[in-house]
Formats: structure tokens, C-alpha cells, sequence
């Protein structure tokens, strides 16, 4: 399993748009992926979960990636938090 | 007379028209307990039918509103998010199998906890969330048991809509035509249906607290957006007094109400409108002005702002920035124009008695290839991020052009060896800002993807006047037929060659010369991003026809004056 820290730095947190282009990235990989703000864990599955975790700017967030695409989905989410994030 | 009742004004403008009060049919559960295993097996059904009904409703909107805004497309995808979402899917499922409930009791408790989560959550925009969550359970109670929500047809012109609250996917067929307002009691400025009032220039009041019967349908009311009042059943003094304060602000608001709507003459000319920038920060001011794209990148602003060249990977993630917020929208880089009055404290040059016709521009980068290459490598390889074209300005011969295109080709030989993607067919363009290349626009024509027109600089080098020097004020003068001479033919040489051709100086942003231009071909106009509604109101209210007529006549006047007291009672 990989485990990767985020720190949200869109001023926005992780509004409805980005959430929904989150979940829809996660959806294309075979690996199970879960998601961790103040102990509390979402799958990385529902948009009702992402929301609930209110993720705002500033935020420190937990990514949980096993499946035996994990290393693929790693880099895919790295570019999600660290480049697209900042311009949805 | 003159009730006063205060809210948040997350909407501004100033909106006279008849109350209509929606009231919410509460739906209750029926309590009905499934008693067989057909029956749970019949209602699970009935749920999975319900999801897939509300999908096919989304899809119906966005089929039939080809154009809607880029708020409300969000606002869906967000809803089809919700739809699919297997917490709200196992929620709904567990208390059908396990709890015995219909999908329809199933449906409304699952949402309401949902609802009530979100509603207790410290956060302003989480807490506006569950309209949407609300929104996707009416969805589905509409397709579970038709009729349990009031409709929103038959809405009279001029109609001050009250509610306790109202749905995105109501507030997404709303138009300012024939909503002029909107009052709820619940909401705040993130909810959605507030983004969507703003986006459409509807006049929105959130969170007024009235009493049952202080306001009943038909009712004359009057709802101030921008100060959050709602002035119920006023006398005439405030009425008049309203009147004004809305012709004066409608003025505003109703040219920023044109948006959405396409840039299309009466008899179904379609018109570019784009937006000249110095970033990606202003491209929010762009979307909200109805920029389609941008006609014109300056990259000045990006070497001004350092105390040495920019680095390629510096450029590169500026040019990337502002190509994937505009996605597939135009975007058209005009590569460094440094030199005359703009000067680098990194580059020094030599002053000179007359820099406008001095070292700028193209000029210096022909001659130093390094910072050019290094544009222009950072520019390609951002061009796989979006729908990006390279412009080069002051381009006076066929000779610097050539050249220019061949270290473009020289970049892309660079970038390919190192294993770097890049769009290989990435459209090439120039400014047409010297005469010499206004004249020999039917040569240039055969060698680029498309013209821009810089009025400013071809209008001061036509006539040979300073545009800063006051004195000469009189003769800069872009309404000299020698200037529309030279702009006619670099417009018909492009029609002729079939290449695009935009205009992207301050004369794309006059009133007075929008008819003209379009009677002379011009179909792509680029201009500060607040001028676009104003052009677009005038090409939207004229024909084609109308635009040949005058060009034609213009064509034929002999000086400047007469050109512009024509246009101008043509104007009226």
C-alpha cells in the first residue's frame, strides 16, 4: 500500500467541481483508494463522503492507495493534488 | 404600502414586477412495510429505475441548452455525481432490503439524514451543499411519484419569485426575461442557486425572514439585489424612485445578462468575441464578460515581472496556467513585443530618437535567438494543454517572417530530441500592425494560419502620428480612410485565402466602428474583457445587411469627419 500526504493549498479546498473531478480519476484505477482528514476515512468512491470531510484550504489530507495499479495511481494523484487542483 | 423586509443581497440589480409565492408540497412517508421478498425485490427496482430517470433527465437539459454556462454544466456533473454515489445508493438500498421501506420512504429518509449532516456541518459552502443533496431527492421523488413538486411552468413575464428555498435544477431553466427576481428565506451567496442567479443576471434576496401573508401572488413588489431589500406593495414616490435607481443600474447588469448568449446578428452572422490579457488571474473576469476565448496573450507582463529572463519552465507553467483554464478555448500568444515604450531593466538598450520605429519587438528577437527559442519552446510545449496559436507582432516582410517560422520549426526540433510532446500542428499568426504588411496582406496571407489587426500602432504609423504626443492628437485619427482602406484589404486578402482574421486593437472595443468592420468580413473581434457585452448588444441587435450598407457607404466618404458623424447617426 502507498500512503501520500497533501496539503491543500487551492484557496477553495475541495469544492463540489474538484471533488467531482477526484472521484471520477479514482474510478479509473484498480486499486482500492481511501482518504484520510482528522482520522476520519472516506472511500475515495462517493461524493457525499468526499464532501462530508469539508476539506478546506489548508487541510492536511491522508491518500491510501493498494491494487496493483497503485504506483499508476500514485503518480495520477500527485498530479491531481499538486497541478490540476490549482486550476479547477 | 411599503413593507420593508431585509435579506442578503447575493445578486445585485433592481428588479419591479409581480409576486409569486411557490410554496413547497411537503412529501411525507407513507409508512407502507414490504411484506415479501417480490415486493422488496419490485421497489428496489423501482429505485434503480428512478436513478436512471433522473440521468436521463440531466442529459435532456444539457441536450437542450447547447450553450449553457460554465456554472451550470458544473452543476450538473456535480448532480450526476450525486446520483451515482454509492453512499447515497447504499443509504437508500439497506433501508429497502433491510428496513422493508418503498423506495419512496426510502428515498426521502436517506436524503433528509443526508441533509441534516450537511446542515450541521461549520462550514458556509458545505452547509449550502445540501440544496444539492435536497435538489437530487426531489429528483427522485418526482420520478418515484409524479406530482409531488409544484411545477415551475407558467411563469408570467416580470415575476418576483418567492420561496422558501429554490432548487439549482430550477434555477437553471430560469431566464432574466421572465424571472426579474428572486426571494428566498433560505440560502446563502455559495449556494448554487445563488451562482446561478449571478451568472444570469437575476436579482437574488436570500435569507428574508417574512411572516405567513405579508406577501401574496400578484402583489407589486420591489426586489434590490445589491441592497438586499425587498420592498413589498410600495407607494409611487418609491416606485418612481426605483425606476430610476433600475434604468440606471439595468444598463449594466442587462449587457452583463448577455453572456450566455451567442454573438449572432439578427439574420444569423455568428461573431467571435475574445478578450485581450496580460494573465491566467484575469480570465474570471473573461468567463463572466462571455469571452469565448483570447484573441490576444500579451507576455510582457510575465518578463516585466522578474529581474532576469524568465526561465523556459517558468514560461512554460504560466503558458500551461491560462491553457488549461480556458481548455478549448482559443487562446493566441503574442510572442515578446518589448522595445519602444516597454523596457526590460535586464535588456538594456540603447536609447533612441525614435523607438516606435526603432528595435522592438520581432526585431530583437530575430536577433536574439536564445530568448526567442526559449519562448517559443515553452509556448509549444504548452500548446498540448489547450487549443494555442503563436503570433508574431511588427512583422514588416515576408523575409522576418520566414525566419520567425523557422525557429519555430527550430524549437520543435529542440523539443522532439529531448523527448518533449507538443502540439506539431499549432497555428501560426501575425499582427498586422505596419502598413507595408497591411498592404501585402494578399502575400503574407499564403504563408500564415491568420491575421490580428493592431489598430493602435497601424493606425500611428498610417498617418505618422505619435499617439502619445498631444499635439498630434487631431491627425491619429483611426476613422482616416486611408487606415480603412488598409483594413479593408488586410480583411478581404484573409477572406480571400480563407485564413481567420481578428482585430485584437482598442478599435475592436468602439462602439461606433463595430457595423463597419463587420460589413468589411471581420468575424473576430478582441477587446478588454468589460467590452464585450456592450459590442455584442450592438451586433446582436443588427444584420449583416445593415453592416454592408454602411461599410459600403463609408467606403465611398472622403474624410474622417463625415465618416464619423454618419456612424455616429447610424449609432442612434
Amino acid at each position: 500500500m502507498i500512503t501520500k500526504e497533501y496539503r491543500i493549498l487551492a484557496a477553495n479546498g475541495l469544492h463540489a467541481r474538484p471533488a467531482t473531478s477526484l472521484i471520477r480519476l479514482a474510478r479509473q484505477f484498480k486499486s482500492a483508494i481511501h482518504v484520510t482528514k482528522n482520522e476520519k476515512r472516506i472511500p475515495l468512491q462517493s461524493m457525499i463522503g468526499l464532501l462530508s470531510l469539508a476539506i478546506k484550504h489548508g487541510d492536511i489530507l491522508l491518500v491510501h492507495i493498494d491494487g496493483e495499479d497503485k504506483l499508476f495511481a500514485a503518480t495520477q494523484l500527485d498530479k491531481f493534488f499538486n497541478e490540476d487542483l490549482q486550476n479547477l | 404600502m411599503n413593507l420593508k423586509i431585509t435579506g442578503l443581497g447575493v445578486s445585485p440589480g433592481v428588479a419591479i414586477g409581480k409576486a409569486r409565492v411557490l410554496r413547497k408540497t411537503k412529501t411525507a412517508l407513507r409508512g407502507k412495510v414490504l411484506s415479501t421478498d417480490a415486493e422488496i425485490e419490485q421497489e428496489l427496482a423501482n429505485y434503480e429505475q428512478a436513478v436512471t430517470g433522473s440521468l436521463r433527465e440531466i442529459n435532456a437539459i444539457r441536450n437542450e441548452n447547447t450553450n449553457l454556462s460554465a456554472e451550470a454544466s458544473d452543476i450538473l456533473e456535480t448532480q450526476v455525481e450525486l446520483l451515482n454515489d454509492p453512499q447515497l445508493r447504499g443509504d437508500v438500498t439497506e433501508r429497502i432490503g433491510t428496513g422493508r421501506m418503498t423506495a419512496h420512504d426510502a428515498v426521502l429518509e436517506a436524503i433528509a439524514a443526508l441533509v441534516q449532516v450537511f446542515r450541521q456541518m461549520d462550514d458556509e459552502y458545505m452547509r449550502a451543499r445540501s440544496a444539492d443533496i435536497e435538489d437530487i431527492g426531489n429528483r427522485l421523488m418526482r420520478q418515484l411519484s409524479p406530482g409531488t413538486a409544484e411545477s415551475m411552468a407558467h411563469i408570467e413575464l416580470d415575476t418576483v419569485l418567492f420561496a422558501e428555498d429554490i432548487a439549482p435544477s430550477d434555477a437553471l431553466t430560469f431566464t432574466a426575461d421572465t424571472i426579474s427576481a428572486i426571494v428566498t428565506r433560505m440560502g446563502g451567496k455559495t449556494s448554487h442557486t445563488a451562482i446561478l442567479a449571478r451568472s444570469k443576471g437575476i436579482p437574488a434576496i436570500v435569507g428574508c425572514v417574512m411572516e405567513p401573508g405579508q406577501v401574496a401572488d400578484d402583489d407589486l413588489v420591489i426586489a434590490d439585489g445589491s441592497e438586499g431589500l425587498v420592498i413589498i406593495r410600495p407607494d409611487e414616490a418609491t416606485i418612481a424612485m426605483y425606476n430610476r435607481k433600475k434604468a440606471r443600474e439595468n444598463d449594466q447588469f442587462k449587457l452583463k445578462s448577455l453572456k450566455d448568449i451567442p454573438a449572432v446578428t439578427r439574420d444569423g452572422k455568428l461573431v467571435k468575441l475574445l478578450a485581450n490579457i496580460s494573465g491566467p488571474d484575469e480570465l474570471e473576469i473573461v468567463t463572466a464578460n462571455g469571452g469565448e476565448g483570447i484573441g490576444l496573450l500579451r507576455t510582457e507582463m510575465l518578463f516585466l515581472g522578474h529581474d532576469s529572463f524568465p526561465t523556459e519552465e517558468m514560461q512554460f507553467e504560466f503558458y500551461k496556467k491560462t491553457a488549461l483554464k480556458l481548455a478549448s478555448r482559443t487562446l493566441i500568444i503574442r510572442t515578446l513585443d518589448i522595445g519602444g515604450d516597454k523596457q526590460l531593466p535586464y535588456l538594456p538598450l540603447p536609447a533612441e530618437e525614435n523607438p516606435f520605429l526603432g528595435y522592438r519587438a520581432i526585431r530583437i528577437c530575430l536577433d536574439r535567438e536564445d530568448l526567442f527559442i526559449t519562448q517559443l519552446k515553452a509556448i509549444l510545449r504548452a500548446s498540448v494543454y489547450g487549443n494555442l496559436k503563436i503570433m508574431f507582432p511588427m512583422i514588416s516582410s515576408l523575409q522576418e517572417l520566414r525566419q520567425a517560422k523557422a525557429m519555430v520549426e527550430k524549437a520543435k526540433h529542440e523539443l522532439a530530441a529531448s523527448n518533449l510532446t507538443y502540439n506539431a500542428g499549432i497555428e501560426i499568426g501575425m499582427m498586422i500592425e505596419i502598413p507595408a504588411a497591411a498592404v501585402m496582406a494578399d502575400l503574407f496571407a499564403r504563408e500564415v494560419d491568420f491575421f490580428s489587426i493592431g489598430t493602435n500602432d497601424l493606425c500611428q504609423y498610417t498617418v505618422a502620428a505619435d499617439r502619445m504626443n498631444q499635439q498630434v492628437e487631431k491627425v491619429y485619427d483611426p476613422y482616416n480612410p486611408g487606415v480603412l482602406r488598409l483594413l479593408r484589404n488586410t480583411i478581404e486578402q484573409a477572406n480571400l485565402h480563407e485564413i481567420h482574421v481578428g482585430m485584437c486593437g482598442e478599435m475592436a472595443s468602439d462602439p461606433m466602428a463595430t457595423l463597419l468592420l463587420l460589413g468589411m468580413g471581420l468575424r473576430e473581434f478582441s477587446m478588454s474583457a468589460s467590452a464585450i457585452p456592450g459590442i455584442k448588444h450592438i451586433l446582436i441587435n443588427n444584420s449583416m445587411a445593415k453592416a454592408r450598407e454602411i461599410t459600403e457607404n463609408v467606403m465611398k466618404m472622403d474624410n474622417s469627419a463625415t465618416i464619423i458623424r454618419y456612424l455616429k447617426e447610424e449609432g442612434q
